[in-house]
């Protein structure tokens, strides 16, 4: 029992010095400027902008690949499926999937996306990859959250001669949301600090410029020029600030570091707060 | 000796024909060799010890096996008037739910509103004005007594209701669609007496409206509601008679020591 809270006690307390360590260093680094610039050679005057940018293009990529892709094999497994060893397979390889390290799919990613596919060191490459590593997250969060839901409310749908993709789609999914949603935002949450697959397939570690911007003044309005841009991520580019000798580098790696650490803790926070939200009305 | 017309007569106040139905879960024979009929417009109780397969033989009416793999059925279920044995491959199991609704075990509304509940059913038959759903919702509450109870909140989440209140609800998600057939599965083992007297009343009222199939364990209930009851021991149709025969004078002596309790 002591022991046990010990061990707690140093895991929290490890967890507190660093985080106070880097708000003490990059809080006051984290002025307007520090999130409208681009990085600089002069630290005082760098910023994360490209980086900031860079990551939620990713994300964006991440999330409207992983999610209906994972989803999608969840209910297929869980609803569709046949009870084969196939599936079987299948079921395991998924669950396996969750514990491979990230620079294994950013090998993957290289060789399939950036070359094979001709995607280029681009923003869909790298988002892409990222799906890859979330989706096991996703295919699980959605399976265990559709089990949740009793027998009866499934049997109660098909009685009253409700088809399969009808209780799918009418039932099963809206009562699993709050749960595949979680799974998707703790997914995300994940991929938004992964380095390594990122580095493999060769995101750039200085980049002054933006992607072309997604929306446009003309017809069609939508660009999607911005899939095949180069780009670079918080963590990355807190990586080039960390590996410069110069003390105000530092600073800086620990202000982004800042950011990207309360973005996490912000999507976990929204992951809790949505489940709570959405499971208030439903009682079983 | 009866005559043609007469068996005619007869076969017309069934609604349905259970011939030598056999049942398996995969290789084990849940329900052996059953004959027995569904008089129109009555009520008809299965009763027996757990495990002796009535539930079981109810969900074979709305096939609801179907839903599991490895379950097999054999020999027919003839629904009237069209003569159609719902058992059959070629025959739809959504077909057949569409005309043999099911009220469960536990109230299982949906995490939905009252209304929604009940209308879910016509939305499932591809029902969307507003005005047909409106009054077939309120029509249904009305048949299951709930109507005054909830008129003015339809659009409150059904589970902010009691427990007999959404057993009730559960009867009129059943009703709503008009079924021919109201499969009852112990309907009232999980309510409180004051609840469970309500549904047998409400149940007694539907008789007129449609054919009734009840499990129940309980067999003060089944001498209270039923017009017919059947008795089943392993899978096996014991008896199968007028209730008043039933608890009155049993033929079989299986059936009377259920009944008198000294056994089960």
């Amino acid at each position: 029992m002591i022991s046990g809270i010990l061990a707690l006690m140093i895991a929290v307390l490890t967890f507190i010095a660093l985080f106070a360590h880097m708000v003490l260093d990059g809080a006051p680094r984290l002025t307007w400027d520090f999130f409208t610039s681009f990085p600089s050679r002069r630290a005082e005057s760098a910023g994360i902008l490209s980086a900031w940018v860079g990551t939620t293009l990713v994300m964006l990529v991440t999330a409207f690949s992983a999610v209906p892709l994972g989803v999608a094999a969840g209910v297929y497994l869980e609803e569709y499926a046949p009870k084969n060893w196939l599936t079987e397979i299948i079921e395991i390889n998924v669950t396996n999937l969750a514990g491979v390290p990230s620079i294994i799919y950013g090998l993957l990613a290289l060789g399939m996306f950036v070359y094979q596919l001709g995607f280029g060191q681009s923003i869909l490459a790298a988002g892409l990859a990222l799906a890859l590593l979330i989706l096991p997250v996703v295919i699980v969060a959605t399976r265990e959250a559709i089990r949740s839901i009793p027998v009866a409310i499934r049997e109660g749908a098909y009685a009253l001669g409700a088809t399969k993709w009808q209780t799918v789609s009418d039932h099963l999914l809206p009562y699993s949301s709050a749960g595949i949603l979680t799974g998707i935002i703790i997914g995300l949450a994940r991929a938004i600090g992964e380095t390594a697959p990122i580095i493999t397939i060769g995101a750039l570690t200085f980049i002054a410029f933006l992607p072309p911007s997604p929306i446009e003044s003309e017809f069609p309005f939508v660009s999607f020029e911005w899939l095949s841009a180069p780009f670079t991520v918080m963590p990355i580019q807190m990586f080039n600030w960390v590996s410069r000798p110069e003390e105000a580098f530092q600073l800086n790696a620990a202000a982004a570091g800042l950011v990207l650490v309360v973005m996490t803790l912000a999507m976990n926070g929204l992951a809790i707060y949505l489940r709570y939200r959405m499971r208030k009305n439903i009682k079983w | 000796m009866q005559t043609n017309q007469e068996k005619t007569m007869d076969v017309m106040q069934y609604k349905s024909e259970v011939k030598n139905l056999n049942f398996y879960y995969g290789q084990f024979n849940a329900l052996k060799n059953i004959n027995m009929v569904l008089h129109d417009k009555k009520i008809t109780a299965l009763i027996g010890p757990s495990g002796c397969g009535k539930s079981t033989f109810l969900r074979c009416f709305n096939r609801m096996h179907d839903l599991y793999p490895g379950n097999n059925y054999q020999g027919e279920i003839i629904l009237h008037p069209d003569d159609v044995n719902i058992l059959a491959p070629n025959v739809d199991p959504i077909e057949v739910r569409m005309r043999i609704s099911m009220v469960f075990q536990k109230p299982n509304p949906f995490p939905k509103s009252i209304y929604e509940n009940v209308a879910y059913g016509l939305r499932v038959r591809g029902i969307k004005q507003r005005a047909i759903l409106d009054e077939r919702v309120e029509e249904a509450l009305r048949n299951s007594a709930l109507w005054e109870e909830v008129k003015d909140r339809q659009h409150d989440l059904a589970f902010n209701l009691s427990g007999g209140q959404q057993q009730r609800l559960c009867i009129a998600r059943a009703l709503a669609t008009d079924p021919e057939i109201l499969l009852f599965d112990e309907p009232t083992s999980a309510l409180d007496p004051i609840a469970t007297a309500s549904i047998e009343e409400l149940i007694t009222d539907l008789k007129s409206k449609v054919t009734i199939l009840i499990v129940t364990h309980n067999m003060q209930q089944a001498a209270r509601v039923s017009d017919y009851t059947a008795y089943m021991y392993l899978g096996e149709l014991i008896e199968f008679n007028v209730t008043d025969t039933i608890f009155i004078k049993p033929k079989n002596k299986q059936t009377e020591d259920y009944i008198t309790g000294r056994f089960g």
